[in-house]
């Protein structure tokens, strides 16, 4: 089917298989290749985008579902510039990263998280952010991150 | 993973979306946030030729008090059921398993409707749909029916709905002024729970104790003839089947059940 979702603010417009998932669709047809994919069974939280603004993971979205909404990848979140997002530039001061693989969606299931909870605890980010495993950090790093993120004093 | 080959067809109203059940019948599977079904298409373990994606019929997504009664519309999103005024003021129970659903990513996705048409017994919905003494309303071919939540859950995965019958709406007493509790022990954050209790009042749903939701009811029954909250919780894996798996033995969920129990009859009662 023909499928048109504006990703970034583009419009990507493709004749795609019905069975396309929205993570193929923008790795392959956007050519957006931030967003990894873990897991493949909506554990991991590494496919993690924005749809219409709210985190989903996007191996358990059909690319026919998001036809007509908007996605926003990482890639999306720096400005024209290039300068980094404000949870993007956290996660490097605070080093919430090793390997890195998770980082994309990590990014992502954070900024949803602070859009709903600008102020979060480290309790509540450590709960905010359940649906997505990081294998390396141990989390400490990444809960620091978004408290950083949030504006808030980094308490460890 | 990628499913098998279907054929995609969107429905934008529920007329439109019966029809192509109508046509398409034990062929097709509606898909609503696909949180349940994706997954089991991913894996091959469901093959449908037809998928009739109800995701835009907003129609659908509401929960209004409507007399005595809350009427939740069977697409409303888990995060849309958590912060929901209505059901935090007339059905709080619902509200908070809501926000106990998978992660947020999930919450976001997930539907009411499609969790109780999945009829998963691990999943923590229907036991808290059974335990809300709720009416489940469908349309079909021939007209709307109510089928209530007891009757609803028929086997593993199985529930009495007909192909070309959609189930539009979740109705339930309000339960203005009862107490409520809900306990779920799972091995890891997002996981299915090994074993789950929901209170209303003197009723109790149990997640994951055979392989349909249950009621525990000689538990039920004990407290209605005043028994304690310890001596009612004690019978609660009276009549239960749980699965037999090596992580979570058949005696070891029996035991969370009459731990869990007595934990969430005390949180009603505190709530009461």
């Amino acid at each position: 089917m023909k499928v048109s979702i504006e990703v970034n603010g583009r419009p990507v417009t493709e004749e795609v298989p019905d069975r396309t998932l929205l993570v193929h669709f923008l790795r392959d047809t956007a050519g957006l290749t931030a967003t990894n994919i873990g897991c493949d069974t909506t554990s991991c939280g590494a496919c993690t985008v924005l749809l219409d603004g709210e985190s989903v993971k996007s191996c358990t979205v059909l690319a026919a579902q998001a036809d007509g909404h908007e996605v926003t990848t990482v890639e999306g979140l720096s400005a024209v510039d290039g300068d980094l997002h404000l949870v993007q530039r956290a996660f490097r001061e605070q080093h919430g990263l090793q390997c890195g693989f998770c980082t994309p969606g990590m990014i992502m299931a954070s900024v949803s998280l602070l859009a709903d909870n600008p102020k979060p605890t480290r309790d509540e980010v450590r709960a905010g952010l359940e649906g997505n495993l990081c294998r390396c950090t141990g989390y400490h790093n990444i809960v620091s991150a978004v408290i950083d993120a949030s504006g808030q004093e980094v308490d460890r | 993973m990628i499913p098998a080959s279907f054929q995609y067809l969107r429905a934008s109203t529920v007329d439109e979306a019966l029809s192509l059940l109508a046509a398409h019948g034990d062929d097709a599977k509606v898909l609503a946030g696909g949180h349940s079904l994706l997954p089991l298409m991913k894996l091959r373990l469901a093959a449908p030729e037809y998928l009739v994606d109800i995701g835009s019929l907003d129609e659908l997504r509401y929960v209004r008090l409507e007399g005595d009664e809350v009427a939740i519309g069977a697409l409303s999103r888990y995060s849309a059921l958590v912060q929901d005024p209505v059901l935090l003021a007339h059905a709080p129970l619902l509200a908070h398993v809501s926000g106990l659903v998978g992660d947020r990513q999930v919450r976001h996705r997930g539907t009411i409707g499609g969790s109780l048409v999945h009829a998963d017994a691990a999943a923590d919905l229907p036991a808290a749909i059974l335990a809300s003494d709720a009416i489940l309303v469908a349309r079909g071919p021939s007209g709307e029916r109510r089928i209530p939540a007891a009757e609803f859950f028929l086997g593993p995965f199985t529930t009495p709905l007909e192909p070309a019958e959609l189930l539009t709406e979740i109705r339930l007493p309000a339960q203005t002024g009862q107490g409520w509790g809900y306990e779920k022990f799972t091995r890891r954050a997002i996981d299915w729970a090994m074993a789950g209790v929901a209170v209303v009042g003197g009723r109790v749903g149990l997640v994951n104790l055979g392989g349909v939701p249950l009621r525990a009811t000689a538990t039920e029954e004990a407290l209605a003839a005043g028994a304690s909250i310890e001596d009612a919780a004690a019978l609660a894996a009276e009549g239960t089947n749980p699965p037999d798996e090596p992580h979570a033995t058949a005696e070891y969920r029996r035991h969370l059940a009459r731990v869990l129990t007595r934990r969430a009859l005390q949180q009603a009662a505190s709530r009461s």
